[in-house]
């Protein structure tokens, strides 16, 4: 591995100016020289982290006007069409934001782009580290951290949606408040905490207001600030091949490649977020209304991190048990509890305890610092992408009333069709997806036997015709060569017909089968030719363009 | 002199052509009239000519479905009482005449024989066949004339359920849906009030005065007509269109970025 020989000017100015009065100059060395990964799909976490300090920043701004305040006040401002009509403050104080504070407008409108893109950018980033497996060891505590970012983000969204007191999100707030009182026991007192009353009351704006500008966005930057550390000092995970391996990291140091790149990455997000701000409108709340209980739109719907809840409400059928038989004893609504529960139990339980699961299953206790080709773990694989078909058809049924209004489906037709799809969609998904993981090993498998296709035809001497196969270059053979079976507990039964220690019960065995169907080869790489080519070797080749470094 | 001078000649063909006028009358008069008072009206206002043009356009188009003289059949309800106005929405809109069955009749362009004369006088005979609602004045829709915040309360508290917030409509069940309000006419806006077409209810005059109305179609056109503040509307359905949006041009953006910026690669240092 090539250690670092000369530091550049820009780096050694400073750092021997900073070394002399703090002793930092070794601290600032080593990180400046940081080697990061450089495949795209490694910079879409840092979309989130960049949408957040934009959501900071316009945030701050709209701090600065907004009151969230429930008294009723009579709008004067310059929207002709609303003029004279009783509202909340909260409501006027977006109002004028909107037409009469300069700049305001484009402010509310990023500040809203910036966190539809914020969630958004968190999914995408979270799939990549799933399907890659980047979450093993050592970096289940990153992987966690995202997890309750996630769940965070949504808490910010939602209160920060209901902020402005129109009629779309006073909807919201309404569903907010079934949940919260659908809740068996606790229901009641959740709400009258939350609502400081009867639903509305005259507080929730308030309260929502704490959270959203204080308590959740601190917790979401100390948050990200340890997501972002550990990430630093443990590095990226990086693609198999190119001289990658579990010792190293391959790519371009953050001083100055990747640090450009980032700085790239940054404005980038600013003009997106900028351009939409400019160019799209965005949470119209002046075509929506002043909230009032009592009114109701069609076409309601939250924004699209919320939209999976909203689809789970409209697919579940109208069940309730009434207890003792009377609705005076007490109801339990499963009409809301599951629709409100269980998918998000669903999805973020399975998605914090999936690399433990994984390891219980595999046994695997390495520390990993290679991720994986998607299709050489077919069973994680198809879990993702069930999990993504389970997830998006609710998304989809959220919006099932655009979708009927648009394409004149039938509302019903759409409830029972999503109704089949949300448990018949996953199961499909995860069986195709499992063949074709594997038809893809398959011809990876091909290509390590046969080589590829030259297009150069050939003549044999009695006449057929054949296409020579040449061996694929050097960095497409690394990364298939750096395919591993899927680690799998010892599940073999003894010669007496035992099975191993802790596969013994009904849990034990259930692990050993799992762990036999998850881990093992599939489709083993046919080696046709030139075994001997070992890993350590090819750290050594293939990697001309990029410093390696050793992991300490 | 030929016969027919010599008999228009003669003294008593006065009191015939009057006899025979009154006879002709009386018999449209029984004939057009089962609930009377409309045709008082009709005739009254000189409009006997429409209803009497109205009733065969009305056999030429419509009769196959609501019947010969509008007691429905089984493809049609019957249009006595529904009035002049629900004629005029319907068939201003381009509803009638319906064109095949589904769970809604939709908007359409109108056929060609359909003008604000043929219109007219479809609406005379259907009012004239048991009264019901009629065709409101020009000032009566004049949005020029209404209070558009306090018809946007109104709208809010009564429409929106179905048509949404800013008019652009919604699904119901079973396949029917309310329209969008972008291409209705004040006066059509007004019609559908007091004749609540289909799945729509009536708003009739004690419950939304006509004052109210007007303010109504005031909120409706104003909002309908104006510019987007904040840029392209997106079709002002709000969440559906914004979270598409962030990630069709969103997220694909910033992935072609990321892309971009990684396929730039370093010169050997
Ligand atoms: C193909 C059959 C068909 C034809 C032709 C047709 N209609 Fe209709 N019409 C219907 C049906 C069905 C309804 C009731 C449901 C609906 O509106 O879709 C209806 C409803 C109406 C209504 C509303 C009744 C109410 O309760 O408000 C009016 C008014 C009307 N038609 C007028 C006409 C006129 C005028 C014509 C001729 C220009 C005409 N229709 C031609 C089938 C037809
Ligand atoms: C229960 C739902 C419902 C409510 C509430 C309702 N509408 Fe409608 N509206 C409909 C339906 C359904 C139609 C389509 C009828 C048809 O096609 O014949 C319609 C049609 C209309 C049209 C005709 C649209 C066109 O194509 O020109 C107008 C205008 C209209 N409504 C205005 C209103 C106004 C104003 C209110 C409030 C006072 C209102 N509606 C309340 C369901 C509703
Ligand atoms: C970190 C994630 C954040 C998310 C996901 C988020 C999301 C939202 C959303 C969706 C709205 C509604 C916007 C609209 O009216 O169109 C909103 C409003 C608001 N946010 Fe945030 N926000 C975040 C952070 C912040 C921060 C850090 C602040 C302040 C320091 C802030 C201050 C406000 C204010 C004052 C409003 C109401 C103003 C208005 O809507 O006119 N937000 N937020």
């Amino acid at each position: 591995m090539s250690e670092l020989t000369s530091v550049p000017k820009a780096i050694s100015g400073p750092s021997s100016f900073l070394d002399d009065r703090l002793g930092a100059g070794n601290f600032l060395k080593r990180n400046l020289r940081k080697i990061f990964p450089d495949h795209w799909t490694y910079l879409l976490g840092e979309v989130a982290l960049y949408s957040f300090i934009i959501l900071l920043l316009t945030g701050t701004f709209l701090t600065l006007w907004f009151k969230p305040g429930m008294e009723h006040v009579i709008y004067d401002g310059s929207y002709a069409p609303l003029k004279g009509v009783g509202m909340s403050q909260a409501y006027a104080s977006s109002l004028e934001i909107s037409f009469d504070v300069r700049g305001g407008l484009l402010m509310r409108q990023m500040h809203h782009w910036a966190a539809l893109l914020f969630v958004a950018s968190m999914m995408v980033h979270m799939l990549r580290v799933f399907f890659m497996g980047a979450y093993r060891k050592p970096r289940e505590l990153t992987w966690l951290i995202g997890v309750i970012l996630l769940t965070l983000a949504l808490a910010e969204g939602l209160t920060g949606y209901s902020l402005p007191d129109d009629l779309l999100s006073g909807a919201g707030l309404r569903i907010t408040e079934g949940v919260a009182i659908s809740l068996p026991l606790v229901g009641t007192y959740i709400t009258f905490f939350l609502f400081g009353g009867e639903y509305p009351g005259m507080d929730v704006i308030s309260r929502f207001y704490s959270l959203h500008i204080l308590l959740i966005p601190g917790i979401l930057l100390a948050l990200i600030g340890a997501h972002v550390v550990l990430t630093w000092v443990q590095k990226h995970t990086q693609m198999p091949g190119r001289g990658a391996n579990n010792h190293n990291v391959v790519g371009a140091p953050f001083y100055p490649a990747f640090m450009l790149k980032a700085g790239a990455m940054f404005l980038f997000t600013f003009a997106l977020v900028a351009g939409l701000g400019t160019f799209a409108q965005i949470n119209p709340i002046w075509i929506f209304g002043p909230y009032n209980p009592a009114d109701i739109s069609a076409g309601s719907q939250p924004d699209f991190y919320m939209g999976f809840l909203e689809g789970s409400l409209r697919l579940m059928p109208a069940w309730e048990i009434n207890l003792f038989g009377t609705a005076h004893a007490g109801t339990l609504p499963l009409s809301v509890i599951i629709p409100a529960l269980l998918p998000m139990g669903i999805i973020m339980t399975g998605l914090a305890l999936y690399p433990f699961l994984e390891r219980w299953v595999t046994g695997d206790h390495r520390a990993l610092h290679v991720s994986d080709r998607p299709r050489n773990n077919p069973h994680r694989t198809s879990i993702g992408m069930s999990a993504i078909v389970f997830y998006g058809v609710l998304w989809l049924l959220g919006a099932n009333d655009e979708l009927s209004a648009n394409f004149q489906i039938s509302l019903n037709v759409t409830t029972y069709v999503g109704r089949v799809l949300v448990l018949v969609g996953p199961v499909l998904a995860y069986i195709i997806t499992y063949r074709i993981c594997l038809g893809l090993q398959r011809s990876d498998a091909a290509v390590i036997g046969h080589g590829v296709e030259s297009g150069v035809i050939k003549r044999l001497p009695h006449g057929e015709f054949i296409e020579v196969h040449t061996a694929p270059i050097d960095t497409v053979e690394d990364s298939l060569r750096a395919k591993e079976p899927v680690p799998m507990l010892p599940v073999e039964e003894d010669s007496a017909g035992i099975p191993p220690k802790g596969m013994r019960g009904p849990l034990g065995k259930l692990r050993a089968a799992m762990s036999k169907s998850y881990g093992g080869e599939k489709i083993p790489l046919d080696d046709g030719h030139g075994h001997g080519h070992d890993d350590d070797e090819h750290a050594a080749v293939g990697s001309g363009d990029d410093k390696s470094i050793t992991r300490h | 002199m030929t016969r027919t001078t010599a008999w228009r000649r003669h003294p008593l063909a006065r009191y015939a052509v009057l006899v025979l006028a009154l006879a002709l009358i009386g018999v449209a008069y029984a004939t057009l009239v089962q609930g009377s008072r409309p045709a008082d009206a009709a005739l009254a206002s000189g409009k006997l000519d429409d209803v009497a043009q109205g009733k065969s356009l009305f056999q030429a188009h419509c009769s196959s479905c609501h019947g010969l003289s509008a007691e429905g059949t089984s493809t049609g309800p019957t249009l006595v009482g529904v009035g002049a106005a629900a004629v005029d929405f319907q068939v201003s809109s381009g509803r009638m005449p319906a064109a095949n069955p589904g769970a809604q009749a939709p908007r359409k362009p109108t056929p060609r024989w359909v003008n604000e004369e043929t219109t007219r006088q479809l609406a005379a005979y259907v009012q004239s066949l048991g009264g019901g609602p009629t065709i409101p004045s020009k000032d009566q829709v004049d949005p020029a004339m209404g209070n558009a915040a306090k018809g946007g309360e109104l709208f809010r508290a009564n429409c929106i359920q179905c048509h949404n917030w800013g008019g652009a409509g919604g699904a119901l069940t079973r396949g029917k849906y309310a329209p969008s309000l972008n291409e209705s006419s004040p006066q059509q806006i007004y019609e559908a009030m007091v004749t609540g077409p289909q799945a729509m209810p009536v708003f009739n005059d004690t419950t939304i005065t006509p004052q109210e109305k007007r303010d109504m179609i005031a909120y409706i056109t104003e909002v309908r007509s104006q510019r987007d503040p904040g840029g392209f509307g997106l079709g002002r359905i709000g969440p559906v269109t914004e979270g598409l949006v962030a990630w069709v041009v969103g997220i694909s953006f910033m992935a072609l970025v990321a892309i971009w910026i990684t396929a730039k690669k370093r010169k050997k240092s």
